[in-house]
């Protein structure tokens, strides 16, 4: 069969072949909320991922990149088209362990990572909330960490990658070379093409321990002072919000500081920074099994349920306030990992996340304004999170000199429309106070709200060098479709 | 090949939280199919019509989009064309961006006289009656199954119940199809897939200007929300209009030494 003239802004063929069935699955949300199906392939090596572009081009197929799978929306679904995983495509290529810079094959995941550098005395400079993630999607998503105001997102310790172009082509690109892709593809959300390696520098640990304080901030003034007053002299900072605090206490929650410890501080290094002393726990209160805690979750996921725990967490973090302590880099940043499952306690209907980036001057009064409109609506969110963050140089960037609040929402058949209503107000506010979103959180933006906060030129930009890169609108997603396309 | 030359299709946009229910309806130029397509249009469903008859099918599809902007889809396509069907198939779930319900609603009925026994006619409509409704259901079959959800929907008839003296290729088709989808709704249920027998009585339909005596007569509008309500309620097997049931018991226990001197 022979391909027809292919569409220019859709990518969309008149007649396709048919593709093996049992490729066929459903791909689902990380939230649960939404699922599609494509047909997965999972290559291993670069002849196999070639394969699959050279597939996509004879069947009139769209390529989607999934890495982990750990996006909440639809980053890494392409419906009824191909979806590429590269999580088999997970080696690391090259360690020093001297200058910790390393190398490795997109699929390989931040826990594969961490656990493979962690002896020598290194750490990722930035992780994310789950080590499920893959560099590939790191990469792709440019992600933060809860230090993401020292050291920026992931792109600013990536020093290289190899990009494969949908023609087979490998592009090699760093801020010297090919500098204009680095900058697109980095934040690009696999719009360009597939990283087949990527070389990024650590970061040298002394110990494997992080030196823990703890604040309870009444209220979101509270909050915005505990995090002046520690982002100088800390190295990470992460804010837990009650969204169900009302009037003075708009805003109440905890906070977490963490701190590396400087060379010498722990007597016995060699000991902390075993594997074996990283592990998270398997029971919680040393009877619980971790495995079947969501269940005991479940039934406190509704408004009420929910604002009984919340307001315990903050009673126990105000009582254990400026607390301080000593707590595993693995216990300390892998919060999403600590309940397996914890996802399922949303039922049937999962969850998405809202996370808007809001520069610091108006952080104040539109954070303030978002929670007062998501209880106007009785639609609290159950889950928020607090961080800092700074700009950088990616092309795509979610960063700015400001604060972001990720904030989870249960999501149920009735809520859907009110959720997605919902949705539309918050980016109101949020473009008003000239914030920005993040396509891995992303469930709800429209086409409009993405070119009002990225700007025309950026979008055009991106488009000049998606054109360069991928002339035939091969690598697409779902998310491409409903932000770029629609 | 040559389906959808004349229409730009746009790939399907899908929200997360605001997910369209997707559709083929195939035999939508005319009659039930696409008294149905417009039923699943008005509900929101995003459909796909595939016909034989170009001039038609675009009329119909011309005249859903006019109330529901973008919801009709058209595909050109002869359900004897069975080697096209996996590409078709993919290439209509592609465009809608998933498939949420399938609908085989094409069928003949050519004149047959009461002592006529034509083969040609007969090969016809087990082709297009039996035959295309396999090709097109067995690739849904395989798609809800790996899915995990999906409803295959087939207009049949209440004259596959029994072999009467009129068509008995007809009969035997439509008995066939039956049979095909009570094995499927046998092999499914278990992967959350439901598979629903519509049996129409008389409807008006081009099928009754070969039909000598009919009463109960129905409208296509009425039998298309019918059968929208079986897909709602989650039915099996339904006659349409519903008191074709009665009609249907009283035929299944008619014993053959009275059947055989009966002349309808």
């Amino acid at each position: 069969m022979t391909m027809t003239q292919v569409n220019e802004t859709t990518g969309s063929t008149d007649q396709i072949a048919a593709l093996p069935h049992e490729r066929l699955e459903r791909v689902w949300a990380w939230g649960g909320a939404s699922s599609s199906m494509g047909y997965v392939f999972r290559p291993t090596t670069l002849e196999h991922l070639r394969d699959v572009f050279d597939l996509a081009q004879q069947t009139g197929r769209s390529v989607g990149l999934k890495g982990g799978g750990n996006s909440y929306g639809d980053a890494f679904m392409n419906s009824e088209n191909i979806v590429l995983d590269l999580s088999r495509m997970n080696r690391i290529l090259d360690w020093n362990p001297e200058t910790g810079v390393v190398t490795a094959e997109p699929g390989v995941s931040i826990e594969k990572l961490w656990q493979y550098i962690l002896e020598d005395g290194w750490w990722p400079p930035v992780v994310t909330g789950t080590m499920k993630t893959t560099l590939g999607g790191c990469a792709g998503m440019n992600v933060h960490g809860k230090n993401a105001w020292q050291v920026g997102p992931i792109g600013n310790h990536i020093l290289q990658f190899d990009l494969m172009l949908p023609s087979g082509e490998i592009k090699t690109c760093s801020r010297e070379v090919n500098s204009d892709i680095f900058y697109a593809a980095i934040g690009g959300f696999g719009m360009l093409g597939c990283f087949t390696s990527l070389t990024l520098q650590m970061k040298r640990i002394y110990s494997g321990y992080l030196q823990v304080k703890t604040g309870a901030p009444a209220n979101l003034e509270g909050m915005f002072e505990f995090f002046e007053q520690n982002l100088e002299k800390s190295n990470y900072i992460v804010g837990w919000v009650d969204a169900f605090g009302k009037g003075d206490a708009l805003g109440r929650g905890d906070a977490h500081i963490a701190n590396y410890l400087p060379s010498g501080a722990d007597p016995n290094p060699q000991q902390s920074l075993r594997l074996e002393h990283q592990d998270l726990p398997d029971t919680i209160v040393g009877v619980v099994p971790k495995s079947i805690m969501w269940m005991f979750m479940r039934p406190f996921m509704n408004n009420m349920g929910t604002s009984l725990v919340n307001l315990g967490k903050y009673v126990s973090g105000r009582v254990g306030s400026g607390r301080e302590y000593l707590q595993t880099h693995a216990a300390f940043h892998f919060l999403l990992d600590y309940v397996p499952n914890w996802k399922k306690s949303y039922g049937s209907g999962g969850l998405i996340q809202y996370q808007p980036f809001i520069p610091k001057e108006n952080a104040r009064e539109a954070f303030a304004e978002i929670l007062r409109t998501c209880q106007k609506h009785d639609l609290p969110n159950y889950l928020t999170v607090f961080k800092r963050h700074r700009p950088d140089d990616f092309l795509l960037t979610h960063g700015l000199d400001g604060f972001s609040m990720a904030m989870d929402f249960l999501i149920t058949d009735s809520r859907r429309p009110q959720i997605a209503a919902l949705a539309r107000e918050l980016d109101a506010i949020v473009l008003a106070a000239n914030g920005r979103f993040y396509f891995a959180k992303d469930s709800t933006l429209t086409p409009d709200t993405v070119v009002a906060y990225l700007g025309q030129d950026t979008v055009a930009k991106f488009r000049a060098l998606k054109k360069e890169c991928d002339p035939d609108h091969v690598m697409q997603t779902d998310l491409w479709r409903r932000l770029f396309v629609a | 090949m040559q389906w959808n030359q004349t229409m730009t299709i746009l790939p399907q946009i899908n929200r997360p939280l605001e997910a369209k229910q997707r559709a083929i309806v195939i035999g939508a130029s005319s009659g039930i199919g696409a008294a149905l397509a417009q039923k699943l249009a008005a509900e929101g469903y995003v459909v796909a019509l595939l016909a034989r008859r170009e001039d038609q099918l675009t009329a119909v599809c011309d005249h859903i989009n006019a109330m529901y902007a973008g919801a009709a889809h058209a595909y050109v396509h002869n359900v004897t064309d069975f080697a096209e069907i996996p590409n078709l198939f993919q290439t209509i779930t592609r465009d809608l961006g998933g498939l949420d319900l399938i609908a085989y609603v094409a069928g003949i009925q050519p004149p047959v006289a009461l002592d006529e026994y034509n083969f040609a006619k007969d090969e016809a409509m087990v082709k297009v009656n039996l035959l295309g409704a396999m090709a097109w259901l067995n690739e849904a079959a395989i798609r809800f199954q790996r899915a995990g959800n999906g409803r295959i929907l087939a207009v049949s008839s209440i004259a596959g119940d029994r072999g009467r003296v009129g068509f008995p290729a007809y009969h035997a088709s439509k008995a066939g199809l039956n049979t095909y989808l009570e094995s499927l709704r046998n092999r499914l249920a278990k992967y959350g897939v439901t598979v629903t027998t519509i049996k129409p009585g008389f409807v008006d339909t081009i099928l009754l200007e070969n039909a000598p005596k009919t009463f109960w007569v129905v409208s296509t509008e009425e039998a298309a929300a019918q059968i929208y309500r079986a897909i709602r309620w989650n039915l099996q097997t339904v006659y349409v209009p519903l008191r074709w049931t009665l009609v249907g018991l009283a035929l299944h226990h008619i014993p053959s030494f009275i059947f055989r001197r009966l002349n309808f």
